[in-house]
């Protein structure tokens, strides 16, 4: 599958890692419904290291959208509700 | 994907607000090899964009160094300031130099942080405009071969994956450079606060406004603690220095009091601004020493604070020398 880390690529992730991230990302989605500044921060630290140690990044001239999106390192939660919400974080 | 439909995850939710836009551009495409065309000039309009936020982000980054610049001549003339008001003994002038030097120092600190927050946007947003140059390449190629090959009807499953996998792109570069123009909009207001205070002469009181109190506080006193230290280890090094010069001062006056004793006075006629040369031991503080140095061989046994002129063998003009 492919992930893209939001202003840092797209990674080709092997299927088999999808256990691991699938719990790292209910975590993650806990802790933005929580508001737990904690979790969030230790969630998506560990899912962005999660990408890029299974995965390898995708040549960039290939077009393909990507299975899963994360958001950068220093997202803010505010951030990520509202990529959530398509309340316009994402222009065009 | 497994997850149940209420928490597919942040990740998934996410793919999926971008793919929801993706479609929606779409479905306003009556003819989709328009489509085509039609993005195809919006990624270029994309590139150009993001090209000028990297233009940009450069242009502060260049300002907060030169910003570092200032700040840093200013303490070292600040420093310089404390030296000298030390020297003549004037320890609340050099305490407010070294005050001020401290603020220069933290207005130093912080524009380092930014400077290199600036450099590390700079950076991605390279690295995001080469990515986002390398998809448009591969587009430009896929619509041309799409033109080429298929009717409309056929076309529009390659188009839809051509469109998204682009789209997707250009949504993530746009949010970058959405977040580099807040960010370089945020150090421009600062540094132009800066460029006031340094102009008006005010930076000494520009520790930080957007500080809490506590915070204030706790700078003012590591603050007024660190211009402690700095007096301790500056009144250090003038002690320090003293018997060195003396020493030096010796071999000068080996039997030739007058001369010694002329030269300064000599110096600053004849080079006129260029008055520093007196070395600090001639401070009044000091003065019975000197003639002890300068005499070796004539008054082992005079006391420090007999007049010169009292002295055999010594001319008139080290008196008027030492005393005009």
């Amino acid at each position: 599958m492919i992930v893209r880390i939001l202003g840092g690529g797209q990674f080709r992730v092997d299927d088999a890692a999808a256990a691991e991230l699938n719990q790292l990302d209910a975590a993650l989605e806990t802790a933005v419904e929580h508001g737990d500044q904690a979790a969030f921060t230790d969630a998506l630290t560990r899912l962005l290291a999660q990408v890029r140690a299974h995965g390898s990044p995708l040549p960039p001239d290939i077009l393909e959208s990507s299975d899963l999106i994360l958001p950068h390192e220093d997202s803010s939660m505010d951030e990520v509700r509202k990529l959530l919400t398509d309340e316009g974080l994402i222009p065009g | 994907m497994k997850g149940t439909a209420a928490r597919m995850g942040v990740m998934k939710r996410v793919s999926l607000v971008f793919k929801a836009k993706a479609n929606r551009a779409l479905d306003k495409m009556e003819d989709p090899r328009e489509t085509l065309d039609y993005s195809y000039q919006r990624q270029l309009e994309l590139l150009t964009k993001v090209r000028r936020g990297v233009a940009d982000v450069a242009t502060s980054r260049k300002r907060v160094e030169l910003q570092m610049n200032q700040l840093n001549q200013q303490a070292n003339k600040l420093q310089d300031q404390a030296r000298k008001a030390l020297s003549v003994g004037r320890e609340d002038l050099a305490r407010e130099a070294l005050g001020r030097k401290a603020s220069a120092q933290s207005q130093l600190d912080e524009l380092q942080t930014q400077y290199a927050q600036l450099q590390a946007e700079e950076e991605k947003l390279t690295l995001a405009s080469q990515r986002l140059q390398a998809k448009v390449d591969a587009f430009r190629t896929r619509k041309e071969t799409i033109k080429a090959t298929y009717t409309a009807a056929e076309a529009q499953t390659r188009i839809n994956e051509a469109f998204s996998g682009i789209s997707e792109e250009m949504g993530d570069v746009g949010m970058a450079i959405q977040r580099a123009e807040d960010k370089t909009a945020q150090m421009q207001a600062r540094a132009g606060a800066i460029d006031e205070l340094m102009a008006s002469g005010a930076l000494d009181d520009a520790v930080g406004g957007h500080r809490d109190d506590i915070q204030s506080e706790l700078d003012m006193m590591s603050a007024s603690s660190d211009v402690e230290r700095e007096l301790a280890k500056l009144k250090g090094e003038l002690t320090a220095g003293a018997p060195k010069e003396l020493e030096g001062a010796a071999p000068n006056g080996d039997g030739q009091g007058a001369q010694g004793y002329q030269a300064p006075q000599q110096s600053q006629q004849q080079q006129g601004p260029y008055a520093p040369p007196p070395p600090p031991q001639y401070t009044p503080s000091q003065q019975p020493e000197p003639p002890q140095q300068a005499e070796p061989p004539q008054q082992q046994a005079q006391p420090a604070g007999l007049p010169v002129s009292d002295l055999p063998g010594l001319a008139d003009e080290p008196q008027d020398g030492d005393r005009s």
